[in-house]
């Protein structure tokens, strides 16, 4: 079925449908997700009491408590920035460093180290996460009952769930430096040698500014996944819950349209952050 | 540069590489394998044993979760796979222009939101509150709430939302690559549209295909929220046993054991699908 090839009336008609039927599926959570957080109602659903800002403003007084007065869930905010500040630094760090070694060295058991290197996305998040904190947390216990030596930071808590998400996050953003590198054209590298620089120099003047977008596409993206991860997080995180586990724990509760506030406030800024993204992209 | 000098770089690069694959992939994993094998006798004495997997085949509900897990796994990648299908054709090949961008930038837009909020969303949607009983009530089809929600149809529903976006990306990147006169080729040799599909379409766009079944098929194993949040009583998910012996019952040495049956799961799977379609792991995902 190309465009070529003569179809009928019904099968376009049918086919259109189903394109249109499927972009609803995609966009209706979402959409109802943000509608919702502006519903003058204490819960999530029809019928529809009027426009408020509640949700976002009321500081408490009137039994409602918005999300910008919501000390636990602003706390929570801050616990997953700067988890996902860790984890976007060193991932992207490990990332720049990995891509030069696999595009541009030769060594022997590349091969093998390559597929060791895509091992974390085969691996389900839940169980990163446990063998992490088995390691780490086993590691600790054993250490403090054999000599009485506390190492509190591998307890479950904020190292542990950069670790955790580190372990992953740091093959996509290899994949993404490391495709970016991989069309670099050597020449130019080589002529700037040419002209006297040296290999250090040459690096930072020349191939850097090269990688410059797929290393802000990474950081963003590295960013957002941190951001947004639940099912390694949920096994490490100690006692300063990140946002993520915040809501989930609030949603077992019961949901109100905080809960929506916050959901929409969430996605503005991944749609931020996908923008820059593809501007990036763009322009590189 | 000279042979001490590429040496020195090699290890330079090296080095952070194998401190990330080994510390925090290798150790631990192997790690979990090892204390899946011990057996607690009293609060500080550990023996070797095979206990916690024995105890994964005499308990029917830890292995019927495993199944079942697996079942609605396969079942969900298979439906995802079966809905994307034709809008990666679409973007692909008979989009033009403007909206073939549009279009796949709209496919990307779910994917702004986290799983927790598109789990919310569907349960705004599906619960006995929920918009759709609303809706239905208001047009007389239905005379009290209904209950969508809680169900395998709801957490299959989400789950399918969850994988769409990593495979509807592989496949229109392989078939945006594909040669239209193959497929005119096929007509030509009076092929019909089945045969063309299946001779040509599905041979070509196969790396598409396999990575994007390879990624849903890990993430939807892999899953906790949806099927927690969406699935009733009875739908029990692996992953959920593994955090309750975890987290609730401390039993890190059962957890440990369904973690590494889990792991040997996924492994296989992705092992035979890359076998049975010939494909290799860094054509799929690098």
């Amino acid at each position: 079925m190309i465009r070529s090839v003569p179809r009928s009336r019904l099968f376009d008609a049918l086919y259109l449908g189903y394109l249109v039927a499927f972009f609803v599926y995609l966009a209706l959570p979402l959409l109802v997700t943000a509608v919702f957080a502006f519903n003058d109602s204490p819960f999530p659903s029809l019928p529809w009491q009027g426009f408020t800002l509640d949700w976002y403003l009321a500081d408490g007084s009137a039994g409602r408590t918005g999300l910008f007065h919501d000390d636990s869930l602003l706390g929570a905010l801050w616990v997953s920035t700067k988890i996902a500040f860790w984890v976007t630094l060193a991932s992207v760090a490990l990332g720049c460093v990995n891509a030069v070694l696999f595009e541009r060295l030769q060594f022997r058991g590349k091969e093998f180290l390559y597929l060791l290197m895509l091992l974390p996305l085969v691996i389900p998040g839940v169980i990163l996460g446990v063998s992490i904190l088995v390691f780490y947390s086993g590691t600790a216990n054993e250490v403090s009952r054999l000599w009485g030596i506390e190492l509190d930071v591998f307890r479950p808590g904020m190292p542990l769930v950069v670790m955790g998400q580190v372990t992953f996050i740091t093959t996509l953003a290899t994949l993404v430096i490391g495709a970016r590198l991989r069309k670099f054209d050597r020449q130019l590298e080589e002529a700037a040698l040419n002209l006297g620089a040296t290999p250090l120099v040459a690096w930072f003047t020349v191939t850097l500014p090269w990688l410059l977008p797929s290393i802000l596409g990474a950081a963003a993206m590295a960013f957002l996944m941190s951001f947004e991860n639940f099912n390694t997080t949920v096994m490490l995180t100690g006692s300063d819950t990140p946002l993520t586990v915040a809501l989930f724990n609030r949603l077992r509760e019961g949901s109100t349209p905080v809960l929506n506030a916050v959901a929409l406030f969430l996605m503005v800024v991944s749609a931020l952050l996908a923008l820059f993204t593809l501007r990036q992209k763009g322009s590189g | 540069m000279n042979a001490s000098a590429s040496r020195l770089s090699l290890w330079l690069l090296l080095t952070p590489f194998l401190l990330w694959i080994v510390l925090l992939v290798l150790v631990p994993h192997l790690q979990m394998l090892r204390v899946s094998f011990q057996v607690r006798e009293s609060w500080d004495t550990l023996a070797w044993g095979l206990e916690q997997y024995q105890n994964f085949f005499s308990e029917s509900y830890y292995w019927r979760t495993f199944v079942r897990t697996g079942v609605m796994s396969l079942f969900t990648t298979f439906l995802t796979l079966l809905i994307a299908f034709p809008i990666a054709w679409y973007i692909a090949r008979l989009a033009r222009g403007r909206s073939k961008g549009i279009l796949f930038l709209a496919c990307l837009i779910p994917f702004w939101a986290s799983e927790l909020v598109r789990t919310y969303g569907w349960m705004i949607l599906l619960r006995e509150s929920g918009l759709f009983s609303s809706w239905l009530q208001a047009l007389g089809w239905v005379d009290g709430p209904v209950e969508m929600l809680y169900n395998d149809v709801a957490v299959i529903i989400g789950l399918v939302y969850n994988g769409l976006l990593f495979m509807v990306v592989p496949l229109v990147t392989t078939l945006d690559g594909m040669d239209e006169n193959l497929v005119e080729a096929g007509y030509d040799l009076g092929g019909g549209h089945a045969t063309v599909l299946r001779e040509v379409v599905i041979p070509w766009a196969m790396p598409g295909i396999v990575s994007g079944c390879i990624v849903v098929f890990m993430l939807t194993l892999g899953s906790y929220l949806t099927p927690i949040l969406m699935g009733g009583k009875d739908s029990a998910w692996f992953t959920e046993q593994i955090f309750t012996q975890f987290i609730t019952r401390f039993n890190w040495e059962q957890g440990a054991a369904l973690g590494v049956l889990l792991l040997v799961l996924s492994s296989l799977m992705v092992w035979l699908g890359l076998k049975l379609t010939g494909q290799s792991l860094r054509k799929v995902m690098g």
